[in-house]
């Protein structure tokens, strides 16, 4: 039996494969390769198991589970490149992906620019896999929800939400030699409290479950809608906001893409004429760090370089960006593993951003704030100008007056439209950096923020 | 692959679902990009699997799995069974659904010409000269173009006894064009943003958009809107174009409509709905001249939302959303129809791939045409904005306030389209806009349009949905309000 083949029957019946065997069904795809004449080949395989029990109205409403693997084939030949994937892992679906790939490859005229694929790297290793995470059942996950939607009801208050786990694993290889492996786990625990007229919501996600509390973060749900009930109208306009790391989260992730290279070789990045210029404020530093023990995701980019931690901002100032392979020749500098899987269009990017982050605790921002609002999450962020970074989008689940020091009442949601350049030039306070969590952007490792000046120019009608 | 749906249907039964139905999908994808005169994205992918969905102790369980044998098609029925069976430790009442017939029947969706038996080179061809075209003109920093083809196999069987089959082909084109100078980004997108159009067709769609001509003319506007004049801020006449007024009605009409979201399934993540039971047939929402319908028929045209079919088994329908500004229905599901009074699903669940559970989605939701002509619209605007082509949108999770802003504006002055603006935005409250709508243009101005980027659900699905739309004018609406004191 060949190794594609004990890989084919190993998925679905025994779960997870092991590392070997994904590296079998590379090794199998570059023989295949190699012996229909294919000057260079990668292979990414992917393998996903992941759950998802969902809650509303205090009971569970959907509750899902998938195995899915993903074999993804790019051969380059002669100048030329091209992608093809299948989840299919038997020899002769390999062997089609590989003949598709070269089939679009032979299709398009030649790119001067392509480089030859790299060859064997070194890579740090970081253990990222919880047993206990990838083992959760889907009773552990109910118990959980019950637990929670139990709270609820005695509260007189309706619970939405979400308990997933996943345990994810990949393996690439190249012609050249070139071979990397991770594998990782993570469990998200979200949970909306609706208490009409008004909701609050808690969310955490981490590698290990255990490092997520669902009782308590459906408690602090709990308590916040219940005080956000008699929500006031407040006129638009520049308020000093206290924004909790989630808020804070959902807007400096809309960043992350100005930080490649290629997005500013192609001028669509903020950081366009900007770089070494003091744009935000002495107190933000940004670090790109994979290897961050808050953070998550492969030690390789897509073309298996190793990631580097990169200091993109130094206290204000933008100072080096991520790149590929293309974009490091582009630019005379070294790539520094943030490359996409290519072909592609983007470039690179950072992902995993971590933020240096201060002292403060959000109840001292309170304290020092005389009149204010204190924002629990945004919704729908969307970009206005991409230059500016002017954003716009809604406060949701908990908004709350602040005055003189203390929470005075709720406020009724706003919409902002707020420049993330002049919004890091104003942060007055800052927290200790956490792994945060959202809706909008990917996980990022940033602390709770007070910001003056904080533009909302409209209100709704809840 | 009715042998292993049937394997499937008789496992679930075996181990104790009530009610089951299954998807076996195959799907086909091709990407093509170019960025400034090189290919940009060329790949390929396909992928199959089942979805296996039951109930079970009255509760939902969903598994899914790529192994298609008969013993990974049967572990996968069992898995659900028993995830319906942990479901139901927190339930509060057994799930019940609206009567259906069982249907065994083959569809496919009409082409004239499929996009994956025509040469690469042809297509990458007509992205590479519509990229240089772009490229000709002075001043733009970056050109981009893309194709996209799906070609979507699903084989739906019930354990009430349905067979479907059903073939979708799916084509999207556009190209784009972005210029920097001074301190300002600014791009124009043809003949949509989000990639351009996206419909239920073959490559002829691609054919159809004459992709050369219409190349230099967005990178001519792209350079322009430097020094365009901004888009002023006061309350006014508002002319929306048919592709942005299709995404107005996708935020304001189509999410509020969804049942689950009304019943709070989505409050955690995709947000409730402001349309809350009490409004049906009640809420004023638009003025007389709006009619709005949901309708997934291919009657109504080949829309990203046409099908002969839901995801659970329910012939395509054609739903009253709002008629003569009345608010007459919702999007339904055979679990929630009985809440609002029908005997019968509207057949609105769909699923992105074999691995998703499938959910209430909007089908075509559009806004049936009017009777003006364009011409004649803009002759009877003494002052006003028309704004063109979607740049940024966002509404609150009720869906009341939101704000678009579009890539390009013109001032209507006496009747006359006059200056180009920069920066156009609104702003407003959903029932107010639609109830300030004063004309709809005709039949020969409306179009289906695709939206290919609808995100809803927990694992997230993307699904494509249509909006049919003519231009429209719409009263008293604040203007410029994304660059207010900015």
């Amino acid at each position: 039996m060949s190794a594609a083949r004990k890989f084919s029957a190993a998925v679905g019946s025994k779960g997870a494969a092991s590392e070997r065997e994904l590296r079998g069904i590379v090794d199998t795809v570059l023989r295949l390769a190699r012996s229909i004449g294919v000057a260079e080949t990668e292979v990414h395989v992917d393998e996903t198991i992941s759950a998802l029990t969902r809650f509303a109205n205090n009971a569970i409403h959907q509750n899902v589970a998938e195995h899915t693997v993903n074999v993804s084939v790019r051969t380059q030949v002669d100048q030329r490149t091209a992608r093809a994937t299948t989840n299919r892992t038997d020899e002769d679906s390999l062997r089609a992906a590989i003949e598709a790939s070269l089939s679009l490859a032979h299709s398009q005229p030649k790119n001067p620019h392509l480089l030859p694929l790299p060859g064997k790297q070194r890579y740090r290793r970081v253990n990222r896999f919880i047993k206990r995470t990838a083992a959760l059942s889907p009773e552990d996950r109910a118990q959980a929800v019950r637990r929670a939607c139990d709270l609820a009801i005695k509260n007189g208050q309706t619970a939405a939400g979400i308990f997933s786990s996943a345990q994810s694993q990949s393996a690439m290889g190249n012609s050249r030699g070139l071979f990397a492996a991770y594998r990782d786990t993570h469990a998200v625990f979200s949970i909306t409290m609706q208490e009409d007229p008004a909701a609050s919501w808690a969310k955490e996600n981490a590698a290990d479950v255990a490092d997520i509390d669902p009782q308590r973060l459906a408690e602090r749900a709990s308590d916040k809608a219940h005080r956000a009930t008699d929500a006031r109208e407040l006129a638009p306009g520049r308020y000093t906001v206290i924004l909790e790391p989630a808020a804070v989260l959902d807007l400096v992730g809309f960043l992350f893409y100005d930080f490649a290279a290629t997005a500013l070789q192609d001028k669509r990045s903020c950081f366009n004429q900007r770089m070494g210029k003091q744009v935000f404020g002495k107190n933000i530093s940004i670090v790109d760090d994979v290897y961050h023990p808050l953070q998550l995701g492969a030690p390789f980019d897509g073309e298996g370089m190793p990631r580097q931690r990169v200091l993109l901002v130094d206290r204000g100032v933008p100072k080096n960006l991520v790149y590929s392979r293309a974009s490091a020749k582009v630019a005379k500098k070294k790539p520094t593993g943030h490359g996409f899987m290519l072909p592609n269009e983007y470039g690179e990017a950072p992902m995993n951003l971590v933020f240096s982050g201060g002292k403060a605790s959000v109840e001292e921002m309170i304290a020092s704030t005389d009149r204010g609002l204190l924002v629990t999450r945004l919704w729908y962020i969307r970009e206005v100008d991409p230059y500016e970074k002017i954003m716009t989008g809604m406060t949701r689940d908990g908004l709350f007056l602040v005055e003189k020091g203390r929470v005075n009442s709720a406020a009724r949601n706003f919409r902002f439209n707020q420049s993330i350049l002049e919004m890091l030039r104003n942060v007055e306070m800052m927290g200790p950096a956490v792994r945060a969590t959202g809706e909008e952007a990917f996980e990022m490792v940033v602390p709770a923020m007070k910001i003056r000046d904080f533009h909302f120019s409209e209100v709704t009608k809840f | 692959m009715y042998d292993l749906a049937t394997a499937a249907l008789d496992t679930a039964k075996i181990r104790g679902a009530t009610y089951a139905d299954v998807r076996v999908m195959h799907l086909r994808q091709r990407d093509l990009t170019t960025k400034n005169g090189q290919v940009g994205t060329l790949a390929q992918s396909e992928s199959i699997g089942i979805g296996i969905r039951v109930l079970a102790n009255g509760a939902w369980g969903f598994a899914s799995t790529d192994r298609l044998t008969r013993e990974g098609v049967a572990a996968c029925a069992a898995q659900a069974v028993s995830i319906a069976k942990a479901s139901a430790l927190a339930k509060r009442g057994d799930v019940v659904m609206a009567p259906e017939d069982a249907y065994v029947d083959s569809w496919q969706s009409p082409f004239r010409k499929d996009p994956f038996e025509i040469p690469l080179e042809t297509q990458l061809a007509l992205l590479l000269a519509a990229d240089a075209e772009m490229r000709r003109v002075k001043g733009v920093t970056l050109t981009e173009t893309d194709m996209q083809f799906r070609k979507i196999d699903s084989w739906f069987a019930s354990s009430i006894g349905s067979r479907i089959h059903q073939r979708k082909v799916i084509t999207g084109c556009g190209v784009v064009a972005t210029s920097f100078q001074g301190d300002e980004i600014q791009k124009r997108s043809y003949p949509n943003s989000f990639g351009g159009q996206h419909a239920l067709q073959g490559y002829e769609l691609a054919e159809s958009l004459d992709l050369l001509k219409h190349a230099p003319v967005i990178a001519e506007e792209a350079v322009a809107l430097h020094a365009a004049a901004q888009c002023p801020q006061k309350t006014g006449t508002l002319i929306l174009g048919g592709s942005q007024l299709g995404l107005q009605i996708h935020e304001s009409v189509g999410h509020p409509i969804e049942l689950d979201r009304v019943l709070g399934q989505e409050a955690n993540f995709a947000g409730t709905s402001f349309l809350t039971l009490d409004q049906l047939n009640k809420l004023r929402y638009a003025s007389d001249i709006v009619n709005v319908v949901a309708d997934a028929r291919i009657e109504h045209g080949q829309g990203l939302g046409t099908f002969a079919y839901d995801d659970e088994g329910v012939p395509a329908q054609c739903t009253d959303i709002i008629k003569a500004g009345q608010f007459r229905g919702y999007l339904s599901n055979r679990e929630t129809a009985h809440l609002i009074g029908l005997q019968r699903s509207s057949g609105t669940m769909r699923t992105e791939s074999w691995n998703r559970l499938p959910i209430i989605r909007m089908t075509n939701v559009s806004l049936l045409p009017g009777t003006w002509a364009f011409d004649d619209l803009l002759a009877d605007t003494d002052d006003g904005i028309l704004m063109e082509t979607n740049r940024s949108w966002s509404i609150d999770d009720r869906r009341y306030q939101f704000q678009f802003s579009t890539e390009i504006g013109w001032e209507i002055k006496g009747g006359k389209r006059g200056r180009m603006l920069k920066n156009p935005s609104y702003s407003g409250i959903t029932t107010e806009f639609w109830n300030s709508c004063d004309a709809i243009c005709g039949r020969e101005h409306w179009t289906l349009w695709g939206t290919p980027n609808c995100g809803k659900g927990q694992p997230m699905q993307t699904m494509g949905t249509g909006h049919g739309a003519s231009p429209s004018r719409f009263r008293n609406i604040r203007l410029g309000t994304a660059f207010s004191e900015q």
